[in-house]
């Protein structure tokens, strides 16, 4: 009965007792990076987050004049509404691509097809945001202005857009595990009573995967909320309550972006800069929370 | 005797493995037919023939001539979901689809009608008849909007028999539609496929020699992909004529 007995702590092998405690580790120090970054952030912010600012005018006024010398004012409103206008922008242009584009690839595309399109879709999320942004700032400007026939094209729309295409590849990724995800006796069952590809999409898999699909819009919208650059560069920078497509925003990473290099360390205007930071932080963990949860559902639900 | 699935020299591969080999057969009109031999021998394969659900398996070729009712399901003119309509599956696994009982048995109906041309008290009554003619009506009556895959296996079976019901099929191909069932629960199934034959034609794939018996007419013994023997029922299993039948009931059966 050797065999069955539990092995003593001596005859583990030493390789694996120190490829255990590197992996302890890694999974160790990413929580504590995670919150090391918010510590950090929020002490910055801390000081004139509770001694000084006038919380209900950060929230609603649309005065931005963080360098004025007789008044300075800091209200965000404009760079809130900038960030969710251009995030929902966005996400009408990459929802419906991204979930098209998912169930191609999962339902309707041949295994030869699926590959390349993967690859394509991979290769559309490693371009790096600035790259976007110059794309933003020369090629979707001009058509912008030709087009629309716009005095200028950095706008939300060409935001916006941006904004989608580097969403798109995460919609696709996600969704498309989503649709996997559902067990193809479904898939069988419905095709075994007559329906045809396009009534099991619709009438077994969206149903069946809309869990997965809601993640994978979320965690879209996230990716558009956070990013900075191709922002900064496309959409005008500047502070202004968004009136249509075509008006120029300013959203609250850019803001960062752009005027924390030029602000003397531990000044007022400084730490509205990490308060912002603070903000954005609130804002993405809570709809990643969301995304979450929503992942949970699918998984007890099946 | 009328025959409502004839078979003539079909063969089927997967990739180049070939799992049917000349199969020619002919299952009456409103009986019930049984299909046994041991697993792996082409049972499930010649059964996904008759409503091409074989086909969703990228490297299946198929080689030969089925006929369902009278017609040739490879003709181009065949549409797939007319075939499925009229020819019902009942699979080895219990597979209701993850939608409310209710939804379970209206999807056929509504896949195959247009949009919103179903009333609701039709669909009630729908409903109602298809669980009764199942023996679920009083079980499930007041749990309809409930998710049809959370229910017990054996009413999960008998729901995926009753939503076949609404459509009219002609033919009911079943797999092995007891393995996941207990013995009251295979009972209750034989009885309605007893209820039902008439007026419908029942193909049964089983590994119970007992059921075979009980509820065929006729029975089909398969091997290695090779049609053996098809017979009166009672004739197979009392007066085998060829020994690889014999072997296997007299070692299935005692
Ligand atoms: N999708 C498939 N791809 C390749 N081979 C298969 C597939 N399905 C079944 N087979 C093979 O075909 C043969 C017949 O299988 P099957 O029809 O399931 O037998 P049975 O139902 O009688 O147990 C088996 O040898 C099996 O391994
Ligand atoms: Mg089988």
């Amino acid at each position: 009965m050797n065999i069955l007995r539990k092995k003593s702590a001596a005859n583990v092998p030493f390789s694996e007792t120190v490829i255990e405690t590197f992996i302890r580790l890694c999974g160790v120090s990413a929580i504590v990076f995670v919150f090391g970054i918010f510590f950090f952030v929020f002490r910055e912010g801390a000081g004139f987050l509770f001694g000084g600012l006038d919380l209900g005018q950060f929230l609603t006024s649309p005065e931005w004049y963080p360098t004025s010398l007789s008044n300075k004012r800091y209200g965000t409103l404009a760079l809130i509404l900038g960030t969710f206008s251009v995030t929902a922008l966005a996400m009408c242009i990459a929802v419906p691509f991204g979930l098209g584009a998912a169930i191609f690839v999962s339902e309707f595309c041949s295994p030869k097809l699926r590959e390349t399109f993967k690859i394509i879709i991979e290769l559309l999320a490693a371009i790096p945001s600035v790259v976007w942004g110059f794309i933003g700032l020369t090629l979707m400007n001009q058509l912008i202005i030709a087009v629309f026939n716009a005095p200028i094209g950095l706008t939300m729309l060409n935001g916006g857009i941006m904004l989608a295409l580097m969403s798109v590849p995460i919609i696709v990724s996600i969704a498309e595990d989503a649709l996997k995800a559902v067990p193809d006796s479904y898939r069988e069952a419905a095709e075994a009573l007559g329906a045809t590809r396009w009534q099991v999409v619709y009438r077994v898999l969206l149903p069946a995967a809309k869990n997965g699909l809601l993640a994978a819009v979320l965690l879209g919208a996230a990716r558009s909320i956070g990013e900075t650059m191709a922002v900064l560069m496309a959409t005008g920078h500047s502070v202004n309550i968004p009136s249509g497509p075509l008006s120029w925003i300013r959203t609250l990473t850019a803001t960062i972006a752009a005027e924390l290099g030029e602000v003397a360390r531990g000044a007022e205007h400084y730490q509205v800069l990490f308060i912002i930071g603070i903000l954005l932080f609130t804002i993405t963990f809570v709809v990643n929370l969301i995304a979450d949860l929503v992942i949970k559902g699918i998984r007890q639900d099946s | 005797m009328n025959h409502s699935i004839e078979t003539e020299n079909l063969s089927l591969w997967y990739g180049d493995f070939q799992a049917l080999i000349d199969v020619s057969v002919k299952i009456p009109d409103g009986q019930i037919t049984s299909l046994i031999g041991p697993s792996g021998c082409g049972k499930t394969t010649l059964l996904r023939c008759f409503n091409r659900v074989n086909e969703r398996y990228g490297n299946v070729t198929t080689e030969g001539k089925i006929e369902i009712l009278g017609k040739n399901i490879y003709d181009p003119d065949v549409s797939l979901p007319e075939l499925r309509k009229a020819v019902g599956m009942v699979f080895q696994r219990p597979n209701p689809l993850p939608i409310s009982v209710y939804e379970n048995i209206l999807f056929g109906l509504r896949i195959h009608s247009p949009m919103r041309s179903i009333t609701r008290t039709e669909s009630d009554q729908i409903v109602e008849e298809a669980l009764t003619s199942v023996f679920l009506w009083e079980d499930l009556k007041d749990k309809l909007k409930v998710r049809a895959t959370s229910l017990q296996l054996e009413q999960q079976q008998k729901l995926c028999i009753a939503r076949l019901l609404p459509l009219k099929p002609k033919i009911i191909l079943m797999d092995e539609p007891c393995s996941a069932l207990d013995a009251k629960g295979t009972l209750a199934v034989e009885e309605l496929m007893e209820i039902l034959a008439g007026t419908y034609t029942f193909l049964i794939v089983t590994h119970n020699m007992a059921q075979a018996r009980r509820v065929s007419e006729e029975c089909i013994f398969m091997f290695l992909g090779e049609l053996i023997e098809h017979r009166e029922t009672q004739a197979l299993f009392e007066d085998p004529k060829h020994e690889k039948t014999a072997d296997y009931v007299q070692m299935r059966y005692g």
